[in-house]
């Protein structure tokens, strides 16, 4: 029982990363930009966040360092797309390699250097309810955040006018700037705005999940973030459940393995890569749920003629 | 989006020279990036230059070391490319490399006083096959499922280190190895021929890629079934139109570059490494997606692109002697390289043109 | 919502509302608009009259701000104004409904209203439909777009534009997607607006509509104005002169002479995958050697997938019902390059990226389809007999371009349909399949294009013509059938029919005009 308490508790700190860079990613995404440059903003923003914490002690100026970096290598991502008009699948593979090697470039001498973690905020009342209180009322200040910033999410894109501008420029920005929107702006603020959720994601990863510094320490988190767009069908609510999910699997397998069940631990650190192409391929063979909810015009660049 | 007083009109053609230039330029660019970023953290700007560049190529052992890099960079660059041309996105080429070392390893392992002249071209075929069964796996789910291409590959990478790992830790590990993740040393009949003298480890794995490189050179600008590739790429509707299987151009894509990708991996385990061990490669998965890029997913191309990034990654080690800069720079540099080269292509496609001599630029309507 | 009152004198002397003096477009060294005078007074209907290409579209652009005219004045309500854009245009009472709707599909219509106005979807709703009892166009504000037809669609394009207010209604190509009857319904909507004051500039080639609904046509002929008219008053013979310079050519017609069967289509059903597109109902038809099939239609009933069934872009699932059997063997599982080596050929109606890869030179492009030809040898390419089967294409369809080397993209629409029909040509088909041979494409072309049709059907190939426009079939078909809602109607020859008769077919009627042929047959 007790297990169980600690994994649905431990799994939504372990979730926050997956599901903050998804969600940004998902606004991306509802524009019509696919940026796969998540892992390597990630990979930047845990570093950045990692040293200011380190010499700070601040994790506010940490997540804010993770942000700003996140950011700024996504508006290198939106120039190469929006201005230079390059293949986004390329153009994110770029600067996701380049987040990656700037990443370990600078993080090379904390290896092993931890911070201090983000107390966890007990709710007064709801905390002492049994069972979910524990559950839901001992997190951090960045998971009530995150669960803040869903619902925000998902009331905006559904919601609200400038939401559904947004939409209407990832299902056809043509038609869009005929009406005169400007999708290249839009489209620029989203990724930007995709950029530092993945940058509060890494931040939060290297500071408060595990705030001891190791080189790779995203280790594939922002490619499962990208595949949970998919897995969620672009839909903000969904996307979350996917993460958390991913977050409970996660931390499941490290409790078995703590408990002395006879898996092998590299099977244990394989399994979530291997449950992300389970989920893909469940969620990718229904044609018709991916149609209805895609963007349409995902991965086409626009550019107004003239 | 358009620069202040300048358009951009669309290109109908390209000249070799054009994406030579963009090539040239990209990598001007790159290396100033570099020595300017190398600065700002503290070192001397010809040291990084001299390190990076110019040492590499000023020995012949060093010269010999930049060979066995170019190699699998090459190689697997050549294998992408082919895929990238119809937009099937291979990017986890490195779980293949892995793959495909651990299945050509597998017969030297379990013979290992073998002195088979059919032990090496054995292994040739193991490392590509397993590669191939790797990536393999991607083009099922994609042609089966739907699934990206892009996420499965990758993911499968992590996983084949896993399985790399485990099979260290288990089964293949060496039994009077002290318990390192390695297996026995490879018999002589199991490596590749050293090719030079002295100290220099180059060796004939690099026949393999010039193979390929002609190989493909044939494949692109000869073969049909380029051509149907690259119409799926460029006007898939064009393809299903005229009846080229979109399933087949994912399965030849994946399987060519996934039984190079296993080739290089043999091709590092029977070459400078000599045994089966848990660091097989410094990335040349990822660095093949560059070369692949900066080459202009032409084979010629490709094969220069490779050398290039060779001499970073050695030069990448000198530096790290010579100036103490950490070895993640050849990664850093790949990343300017990419951002830069995807920049400057703009210029491939479209021509800047002042907007007042605009009234003498024919468009269409 | 405001309107102007009733009372205004029809066509007004008084001041233009719009006026255009000496407005000209050029790109580079291509002249789209050359010194164009236009003006319109309130309550006044005015075509602008030109075929394919004669520079309607552009001219319309400047006025609606989505271009600016490289020299001249444009002045409205005396007042001389710079539309730098369409929210501009908009401001000044101008508004627009484009010949390719500007509605996304994926959202409802009152989300589409709510993009351009002021407003929450749900505030919006109402007025909508108040607007919509109003002008007379039906609409349902909460319907998802993709589940209306292109009528449908129209009718909210036209209500967006109308619920901004606007004193100049621009109708570009309005009845192009609408069947006869829903036509005249358009024209009654439209004739109401005139009388509450709108003035409409109405854009066209079809002589007989401007005839029926415009008071003055000013006419296009390469961008240049060939002349200012009354259209009531001058007959469709001197318009078509004005807008064309020449006779309209027709291809010449002998009857035909129908032999074995080549296609066979039983029980056709498809349920598209896409659940925004109409699948197939039940279809059957027969195709002979030496005759040409008309399937007539208003787009968006079926055709597309009909087409991507017979070309074999799509194949019939092991599941599906019905067959599709040509030379007498079943085809329907074979894909598109299997059926074609058993000799079909198919003109798509993309030219661009479907007919022929843009990027792409015209060798390459007649390699796409024509590889067979003994363009590959062992794999390779043999670049001989590919240069050789370019070269005699581009000269046999008069192809105007710089040569086999020129990309596909370089090439006018009507350039690159000739190209496009002749290599499908050049492959001998025993079944052709040709979808819209002449949209957007200039008189010239279009009637080599035809011409080219009916020689073919006399060199023994069956063929299927998909196409909107009646004239046309009319022109090409021995017998025309009609799709509607994914139903393939019964066909009629062409000589014992008339457009009326298939126009009354294009709304669902396929009994229509059953009686009077059969007494005409009599």
């Amino acid at each position: 029982m007790s297990v169980i308490v600690f994994v649905l508790s431990g799994a939504f700190a372990m979730c926050v990363p997956f599901a903050l860079a998804a969600l940004g990613e998902l606004v991306a995404e509802k524009s019509g930009v696919l940026n796969l440059s998540v892992e390597g903003m990630m990979a930047l923003s845990a570093v950045m966040g990692f040293m200011v914490v380190a010499g700070t002690g601040s994790h506010v100026l940490g997540l804010g360092a993770g942000m700003i970096a996140g950011a700024g290598l996504s508006v290198i991502f939106a120039a190469l797309v929006l201005l230079f008009r390059a293949n986004q699948v390329a153009a994110g593979l770029a600067v996701g390699i380049l987040g990656m090697g700037l990443s370990n470039l600078l993080g090379r001498s904390y290896e092993g250097s931890s911070v201090t973690a983000l107390a966890k905020i007990r709710v007064p009342v709801l905390s002492e309810i049994p069972v979910i209180g524990p559950i839901l009322f001992v997190q951090d200040i960045v998971v009530y955040l995150t669960v803040v910033l869903v619902i925000v999410i998902a009331w905006f894109l559904y919601h609200t006018k400038p939401g559904l501008r947004l939409r209407v420029i990832g299902e056809n920005p043509e038609t869009a700037y005929a009406l005169g929107m400007h999708p290249v702006a839009v489209r620029l603020a989203c990724v930007a705005f995709g950029g530092m959720m993945a940058g509060l994601a890494g931040a939060y990863a290297s500071t408060i999940l595990t705030p001891v510094w190791a080189q790779n320490m995203i280790a594939g988190r922002g490619w499962v973030a990208v595949a949970l767009v998919v897995f969620g069908t672009w839909r903000p609510i969904r996307i979350a459940l996917g993460a958390y999910l991913f977050g409970a699997v996660g931390l499941a397998s490290l409790s078995l393995q703590s408990l002395g069940v006879g898996v092998p631990s590299q099977v244990m650190s394989a399994s979530p890569y291997l449950l992300t192409i389970i989920v893909l391929v469940v969620i990718s063979a229904n044609s018709l749920r991916i149609r209805l909810n895609a963007p349409m015009a995902l991965g086409q660049n626009f550019s107004p003629h003239g | 989006m358009s620069f202040p007083g300048l358009t951009l009109i669309p290109r109908t053609r390209t000249t070799p020279l054009q994406v030579l230039m963009v090539s040239v330029t990209t990598v001007i660019l790159s290396v100033l990036a570099m020595v300017l970023m190398f600065s700002l953290l503290g070192a001397e700007p010809t040291t990084i230059f001299q390190s990076f560049f110019i040492e590499p190529l000023s020995s012949g052992y060093n010269i010999g070391e930049v060979v066995i890099k170019a190699s699998p960079l090459i190689l697997i660059a050549q294998g992408l490319a082919i895929g990238f041309r119809a937009k099937v996105w291979n990017i986890g080429a490195e779980g293949q490399l892995i793959m495909g070392a651990i299945t050509a390893s597998l017969l030297p392992i379990w013979w290992p006083q073998s002195d088979s002249m059919l032990l090496l071209p054995a292994m040739i075929v193991f490392g590509a096959l397993g590669g191939m069964v790797w990536s393999g796996i991607a083009a099922l789910l994609r042609t089966s499922f739907n699934a990206s291409e892009i996420i499965v590959t990758l993911m499968l990478t992590e996983i084949a280190r896993q399985v790399l790992y485990f099979l260290l830790t288990g089964s293949l590990r060496d039994p009077g190895g002290y318990n390192f993740p390695q297996s026995v040393m490879f018999p002589d009949a199991g490596l590749y021929p050293i090719i030079g003298t002295g100290a220099v480890r180059a060796n004939a794995s690099i026949i393999i890629t010039l193979l390929m490189t002609i190989g493909c050179w044939i494949f692109v600008n000869r073969a049909f079934a380029a051509f149907r590739l690259q119409v799926g790429g460029l006007a898939p509707a064009a393809a299903q139109y005229a009846g080229f299987s979109q399933k087949q151009a994912i399965w030849l894509s994946l399987l060519i570059s996934g039984a190079a990708a296993g080739l290089a991996g043999m091709g590092e385990v029977a070459g400078p490494i000599g045994r089966l061990q848990s660091m097989l490669s410094p990335g040349y998965g990822y660095a093949a997606i560059i070369v692949a890029f900066l080459g202009g997913l032409n084979p010629i191309g490709i094969f220069f692109a490779g050398f290039l990034m060779a001499i970073v990654y050695v030069g990448g080690d000198i530096a790290l002697v010579n100036a103490g800069i950490p070895s993640a720079a050849p990664v850093v540099f790949q990343g300017l390289v990419m951002v830069f080269y995807l920049g400057a292509s703009l210029f491939l496609r479209y021509s800047l043109v002042s907007v007042f001599t605009l009234a003498d630029v024919k468009e269409p309507v | 919502m405001s309107l102007p009152p009733l009372a205004q004198p029809q066509y007004s002397q008084g001041e233009p509302l719009l006026r255009l003096e000496g407005v000209s477009k050029k790109f580079g060294t291509l002249v789209a608009n050359c010194d164009v005078d236009l003006s319109i007074h309130p309550s006044e209907i005015v075509a602008v009259l030109g075929e394919n290409g004669a520079g309607k579209s552009t001219l319309m652009k400047m006025i609606f701000g989505v271009m600016q005219p490289s020299a001249g004045s444009i002045y409205w309500r005396g007042q001389r104004v710079q539309i730098s854009s369409p929210a501009q245009a908009r401001q000044l009472g101008i508004g627009m409904v484009f010949q390719h709707f500007t509605l996304f599909e994926t959202i409802t219509v009152a989300e589409n209203v709510a993009l351009s106005m002021p407003g929450t979807p749900q505030e919006l709703a109402g007025k909508i439909r108040e607007a919509s009892q109003k002008f007379g166009l039906a609409v349902e504000p909460h319907a998802p777009v993709y589940s209306l037809s292109v009528g449908e669609r129209q009718r909210v394009e036209l209500l967006r534009c109308l619920l901004q207010d606007p004193s100049l209604l621009i109708l570009d190509e309005p009845t192009s997607v609408l069947p006869p009857t829903a036509i005249e319904s358009l024209f009654q909507t439209l004739r109401g607006l005139q009388e509450r004051g709108i003035a409409i500039l109405y854009i066209s080639h079809k002589l007989e509509e401007i005839r029926a609904l415009c008071q003055r046509a000013t006419i296009l002929r390469h961008g240049r104005v060939t002349g200012t008219v009354v259209p009531k008053d001058e007959t469709a013979h001197r318009l078509a002169e004005l807008m064309i310079g020449r006779e309209i050519p027709r291809s010449s017609h002998p009857k035909a002479t129908p032999g074995e069967v080549v296609l066979k289509v039983s029980g056709l059903s498809v349920q598209e995958a896409d659940p925004l597109a109409v699948g197939l109902k039940n279809v059957s038809f027969d195709l002979r050697e030496g005759e040409i099939l008309g399937i007539a239609g208003v787009s968006g009933n079926g055709q597309r997938t009909l087409a991507r069934a017979l070309s074999g872009e799509d194949t019939l699932p092991p599941s599906g019902q019905g067959s599709i059997e040509m030379l007498g063997r079943p085809v329907g599982h074979l894909g598109a390059a299997e059926r074609r080596a058993l000799r079909l050929a198919f003109v798509p109606e993309e030219r661009m990226g479907r007919g022929a890869a843009p990027t792409m030179a015209l060798r390459e492009n007649a390699l796409l389809t024509a590889h067979g030809e003994g363009m590959v040898r062992r794999g390779m390419i043999q670049r001989e007999k590919q240069e050789a089967f370019t070269l005699k294409c581009i000269a046999d369809m008069d192809v105007r371009s710089s040569g086999p080397a020129a990309p596909a993209s370089t090439l006018s629409g009507g350039n690159l349909q000739k190209f496009i029909v002749g290599r499908e040509m050049m492959l001998r088909p025993r079944v052709f399949v040709v979808s819209q041979p002449t949209w957007g494409i200039d008189v010239g072309a279009a009637a080599l294009v035809r011409q080219k049709l009916v020689d073919m059907r006399g060199q023994g190939s069956g063929i299927i013509v998909i196409s909107e426009e009646l004239e046309e079939l009319f022109e090409v078909a021995d017998r025309i059938a009609v799709m509607f809602d994914g139903r393939l109607s019964p066909s009629r020859s062409t000589a014992l029919t008339t457009p009326e008769i298939i126009g009354q077919m294009m709304i669902g009627l396929f009994d229509a005009g059953l009686d009077t042929a059969r007494e005409a047959a009599q």
